[in-house]
């Protein structure tokens, strides 16, 4: 008789989520699904709100990642009002994502993903966390709290507070860079690209054990996405999107991100919240491609800076053509922190970040406006509309997590095949469900615009519904 | 104040403290000219006194029920107690029914940082509210060409009407409806951007203690008030300087 197998909640990951797992007759597995459990509605709870509003109250979508929600939702706001941001503005607008970026990717590898690479997919749940790496390897857990207080601090520094200022404005930023916090931030830089170094000289031999788990985690050929700049350079707060296949062909190029809706499409599944987002000239699911850290150095032709790009040909030799593979989302998230660092050192160092300039003041001018970024997860799109009197009529929001729904799944179904034995599911199998997951460092507060913190049970069900087995713990 | 018009000079106490005032003082001026506290929402300086907010609240020996201090008169040998445990309840149960009564999410309010409503919840110990949120639906008007009118964010406090009538003289404000109907309009309840009698000055916006009213274009935290020039605009044309 089918079964279902249900992994509810699934942890260290942001958000809640269950996974239900198919089993047919044969005691095959059939099918796989990841369930995003819940719903915040903020595209709607917008409706009606001043636009000036939106970047602070779209931020409230997480607690993780409100500057990229801040991000995305001023740059809309720069849209509706059809101003031109000072430069300074926008560049320090950058250094505040960037320093987002390096705070979330150092909470994904270090605080929920280290625990799995040192302590081993199989050992003891109980163990493997922050905590149990802090008494294996104490240096480890000690540099993924420092970057993360790094990064944080310089949110702190340029928008008064580390989460949810409300620095970011439509038009710029509400405040010029001071001296002191300008050589604060700069003093920093260093050290991140010390700790960056120390990881990847711990990382490259230990990932050298995961061989069978690269293989399956969520290793399937798809389409990626990302920002790009003119230089065709890895970006992450500007730019326009790209497509790459994935035998590495660019298949759209140079897209405006106000146009992101030709391209891409929205599919709401009757068992999740979270819409599955698919490429729309290749329909769903075929469309499925992948954002992110991994997606931004597949399509990216470099990162644009020294020793991000010394990193990265060690990234492009894993494999001919863009790396398949989502296990290496942890390598591309070390080379990121190591660019944005680089980057945030070359816009500090300039005088121009002093400019008082910071701001373009403006009435709504555009009753259209849409916002692209790249969040730590992936590509960020803000849309909304406004009447003439600038009050949000509608908004739309695809979050990174979102675009890699689809991906997501079949990572899902990709490990529990491979791992699976009959209706008997060791910790191990389990363990590496939740590890693909954690790959692509989901944000589900943010991709049903909802929060929480997500925890594990395995349902087994009959075609009718009945639960023959629950595994908890 | 004498019947012949002439100011006396009264004694009385205030906590205990014997304190002088002028015949024509309110309890509340004198509290405050003699630095004792008292929390005030409704009430501004250089408008006139209407007791709506119930936050002046104090104890008058000889009273069987608290009096707003705003709009009591002082009078000789009055003893007045502003601060023991009845008041402070009375005082935070007011503020939770405030909060209860519209929309005050702090985090996301144009006034976050520079409102009164806030402040006094700070300083008066508000943690929770005890009472369930209404969570009323207002539409925002953001019609006037400046400024913005927010009803989820307004604690009725009238501060708007009062200015726009004693000092600006347009009384484009009134409040219409009762109880838990009432709310600020406009005009004849007409969109604030088409109302004629709008002299566009802004004063309504400075004096508002919350975030109800607001210049356009600002975001987040940014909706910094001036509501110190009434005192001096008032006494200004009063003198025709």
């Amino acid at each position: 008789m089918p079964k279902t197998i249900t992994i509810d909640p699934v942890t260290r990951i942001e958000g809640h989520a269950k996974i239900t797992i198919y089993v047919d007759d044969n005691g095959t597995i059939s099918d796989a699904q990841f369930h995003v459990t819940q719903l915040r509605g903020f595209e709607k709870l917008s409706e009606g709100r001043p636009f000036t509003e939106m970047p602070s109250l779209m931020a409230r979508i997480c607690g993780i990642c409100p500057v990229s929600h801040l991000m995305a939702s001023a740059k809309a706001c720069d849209n509706l009002m059809a101003v031109k941001v000072p430069v300074t503005g926008h560049n320090l607008r950058k250094v505040m994502n960037m320093a987002q970026i390096i705070q979330s990717h150092a909470l994904s590898f270090f605080h929920l993903s280290s625990p799995d690479l040192l302590l081993g997919m199989d050992a003891d749940p109980a163990i493997r966390n922050i905590l149990g790496v802090a008494a294996k390897r104490p240096e480890l857990a000690k540099d993924g709290i420092r970057l993360r207080q790094i990064g944080q601090q310089m949110i702190e520094l340029l928008g008064g507070k580390r989460i949810h200022p409300s620095w970011v404005v439509p038009g710029g930023v509400n405040a010029a860079l001071t001296a002191e916090h300008r050589a604060a931030m700069l003093k920093e830089m260093p050290e991140i690209k010390e700790i960056v170094r120390r990881a990847l000289n711990w990382y490259h031999p230990v990932v050298k054990h995961y061989q069978e788990e690269i293989a399956v985690f969520a290793n399937f050929p798809t389409l990626f996405m990302g920002l790009v700049n003119k230089n065709g350079e890895v970006e992450y707060y500007d730019g326009t999107l790209r497509f790459m296949d994935s035998a590495g062909n660019i298949v759209s190029d140079g897209i405006d991100p106000s146009e992101y809706d030709t391209w891409i499409g929205e599919k709401v599944e009757s068992y999740s919240y979270l819409k599955s987002v698919f490429y729309k000239p290749m329909g769903y699911p075929g469309g499925i491609y992948r954002v992110g850290p991994l997606a931004r150095l597949n399509i990216a032709s470099k990162c644009g800076t020294p020793l991000a790009d010394e990193e990265l040909a060690g990234f492009r030799s894993i494999q001919k053509g863009p790396v398949s593979s989502s296990f290496h989302y942890h390598y591309a998230r070390l080379i990121e922190i190591l660019n944005c660092a680089e980057r945030v050192e070359d816009i500090l160092k300039d005088d121009e970040c002093m400019n008082p300039h910071v701001r373009a003041i403006a009435n709504p001018n555009c009753f259209d406006g849409v916002g692209v970024s790249e969040a730590p997860r992936g590509t960020l799109i803000h849309h909304y509309r406004i009447d003439e009197n600038g009050l949000i009529k509608w908004a739309n929001l695809i979050i990174a997590t979102g675009h890699n729904n689809l991906a997501m799944n079949r990572g899902v179904l990709q490990v529990a095949r491979h791992y699976l034995d009959g209706l008997n599911p060791k910790e191990g199998m389990l363990n590496r469900i939740e590890a693909v997951i954690r790959t692509f460092d989901p944000c589900l507060s943010c991709s049903t615009h909802a929060a929480g913190q997500m925890p594990m049970q395995i349902d087994i069900q009959a075609p009718n519904g009945e639960i023959l087995k629950t595994i908890t713990r | 104040m004498a019947a012949n018009g002439q100011i006396k000079i009264f004694t009385l106490k205030i906590d205990g403290k014997d304190v002088s005032a002028r015949s024509d003082q309110t309890v509340l001026q004198v509290c405050r000219e003699n630095e004792f506290f008292i929390p005030t929402l409704c009430h501004l300086e250089g408008l006139s006194n209407i007791g709506a907010c119930r936050l002046c609240m104090v104890e008058v020996a000889g009273q069987r029920k608290l009096l707003p201090a705003c709009t009591t008169m002082v009078s000789e040998a009055m003893e007045v107690t502003t601060t023991n445990d009845k008041l402070a309840h009375y005082r935070k149960m007011t503020l939770e029914l405030i909060f209860s009564e519209r929309n005050h999410t702090c985090s996301v309010c144009v006034s976050n940082n520079h409102c009164e409503l806030q402040f006094l919840s700070q300083k008066l110990g508000i943690n929770h509210i005890r009472v369930p949120y209404r969570f009323p639906k207002f539409a925002v008007d953001a019609s006037h060409p400046y400024f913005i009118l927010d009803h989820n964010r307004c604690i009725l406090c009238t501060r708007c009407v009062r200015v726009c009538d004693e000092i600006e003289g347009a009384h484009v404000w009134d409040v219409s409806g009762r109880g838990i109907q009432a709310k600020v309009i406009t005009e004849l309840n007409q969109p604030w951007g088409s109302a004629d009698t709008c002299t566009q000055c802004g004063k309504c916006v400075n004096v508002c203690p919350v975030g109800a009213l607001s210049e356009k274009g600002r975001s987040v935290a940014e909706n910094t008030k001036r509501s110190g020039f009434l005192p001096y605009l008032t006494a200004r044309r009063k003198e025709k300087i």
